[in-house]
């Protein structure tokens, strides 16, 4: 199983790297990705909120943002 | 708690619209004349937000969040964080449930509570306050390159987190590509009430044996180290951020993080239970002192005619031996230009860590490290969730999310003795959060 997944990630990012210089668009051609809401970190209270649940209740932390310190002793 | 840093190497600044500025500075220039006021200055962002988050029976939090941010021109941004929260409750003590009621010595020492018969072990003496502060400034640097750099503290009553951060991230391809790496380094004290106890040493229970407060104490004060302890955490991001049409973009990241110090948790024990299933004692948890972790992330943003879909999945994998899986999906739809509706999934299914045990038998030589929380055991979990989210005429914007997540801890294939077939060990956890945000 973890075989197949790590093999799979490296086709994708390996393809994905690949691509990129077709990938892409043009300075004129970023209205949709202009918006607020197409920004990566755009919910960032929530998705701080989130992580910090997370984080007490579960025992992997990080991948978006680092893993970090703290105590999560409940 | 947990210091996060978000990506602002990555992230793009929120445009809050100054109409009278921008029609002033555009009158300015039909005038052909220079306006006395800089029309375009910045203004800073506000976000706040108030979170409750709700099990049955067991923990409930509150927390508040103000946020700043300010771009000091040229994309100089300083951004700050003030988080509050409050934690009262019952948390699962490790222990298992028994047939009959069980007596426990608080995790400081002073005072007992007694569990009901088939009743999963909680200890309610849950109650801290904390406090965080993060600050975080970025900047261009040099040929498409930008910087960034920020300190994070965290204080509660038995426990302080004190952590840095750089990052350096760089555009390619029309920045169509963003390359980004991170470094965190951060530094962990605690100092629970009672004190630190040693691995293994079994919970002292005051039931008449003692013959005085003293005797007592000195039997407790034997389970326990000197000091405080510590432990310190050094984290690396890479990152990969390539837009991929007009509507799609996508973001990996590769995480290492490495700690060394305690980890263990204080206030969790172990049953020492003999091969009827029933406890004889208990003894306090014991974990390695050193963890290495990987986690692969990767998300999507997809720009729908009136919304977006955003997915993300992250495999993390560590040296404990514990694998897990997240998927978070979230999908906005626009009910109209200033109002939308939000729907939330998240699936979580984790591995348990190689020194996980749900209880010790009887007899059996002790491992060098055992845990029975159930948070380092098998376990699948998922959130559902609704957002709403509505624009104010002024651009301030409210929101209002309500969701549902429950944990589904699961034998890892032990075998359970006697009376422990009769009983919920793996009990399920429930919770509701529920949050209002404000922007300005």
């Amino acid at each position: 199983m973890l075989k197949k997944v790590r093999l799979m990630l490296a086709f994708l990012i390996s393809t994905q790297l690949v691509g990129c210089a077709n990938l892409g668009v043009q300075p004129w051609e970023r209205d949709l990705l202009a918006k607020e809401e197409m920004a990566l970190d755009s919910e960032g209270i929530d998705l701080g909120l989130d992580d910090h649940i997370y984080f007490s209740k579960e025992a992997t932390s990080g991948g978006r943002a680092f893993a970090g310190g703290g105590c999560g002793c409940n | 708690m947990q210091l996060t840093s978000k990506s602002n190497v990555t992230g793009k600044t929120k445009k809050v619209t100054n109409v009278n500025s921008a029609l002033a500075a555009a009158t300015c220039v039909l005038l052909g004349t220079t306006p006395v006021v800089q029309a375009d200055e910045a203004v800073w962002e506000m976000d706040t937000a108030l979170l409750y988050y709700g099990e049955t029976d067991r923990i409930t939090a509150v927390e508040g969040v103000f946020s700043a941010k300010k771009d000091f021109g040229d994309e100089h941004i300083f951004s700050g964080k003030i988080i509050l929260d409050a934690l009262t409750g019952a948390s699962a003590s490790g222990a298992v449930s028994q047939p009959s009621a069980q007596t426990y010595t608080r995790p400081s020492g002073k005072g007992q509570y007694v569990i009901d018969a088939g009743e999963i072990p909680l200890d309610d003496t849950f109650r801290d306050t904390r406090v965080q502060l993060e600050a975080q400034w970025t900047q261009p640097l040099w040929d498409d390159m930008r910087g960034s750099a920020g300190v994070h503290l965290s204080k509660e009553y038995d426990y302080l987190s004190i952590a840095v951060n750089g990052s350096l991230a760089k555009d390619f391809n029309q920045k169509n590509t963003t390359v980004s790496a991170g470094l965190s380094l951060a530094f962990d004290t605690i100092d629970p009430e009672g004190g630190l106890p040693v691995a293994f040493s079994e919970m002292v229970i005051d039931q008449g044996q003692f013959a005085n407060e003293q005797a007592y104490q000195a039997a407790f004060d034997a389970t326990r180290q000197t000091g405080t302890d510590d432990k310190s955490i050094v984290d690396l991001m890479f990152g990969v951020t390539q837009i991929i049409n007009r509507r799609m973009l996508m973001q990996f990241n590769y995480g290492y993080s490495t700690s060394d110090g305690y980890h263990t948790d204080p206030f969790k024990v172990l049953s020492v239970v003999n091969d009827q299933g029933l406890t004889q004692s208990l003894v306090h948890e014991g974990r390695p002192t050193e963890r290495t972790r990987q986690s692969f992330y990767w998300q999507t943003k997809y720009a729908l005619d009136s919304g977006v879909a955003d997915i993300s999945y992250r495999y993390a994998t560590d040296d404990w031996d514990i694998n897990s899986h997240t998927i978070d999906s979230r999908l906005r739809f626009n009910l109209s230009g200033n109002t939308y509706i939000q729907p939330h999934f998240r699936y979580y299914q984790q591995g348990a860590a190689e020194f996980y045990q749900p209880f010790l038998l009887e007899g059996s030589t002790l491992p060098a490290f055992a845990s029975a929380d159930y948070r380092l055991g098998e376990m699948t979990a998922y959130t559902l969730g609704l957002k709403y989210g509505m624009k104010m005429p002024s651009g301030n914007e409210w929101a209002f999310r309500l969701e549902y997540y429950q944990q589904d801890p699961k034998n890892a294939g032990f075998d359970e003795p006697g009376a422990l077939q009769q009983l919920d060990l793996y009990p399920s956890v429930k919770a509701v959060i529920a949050q209002v945000s404000y922007s300005f």
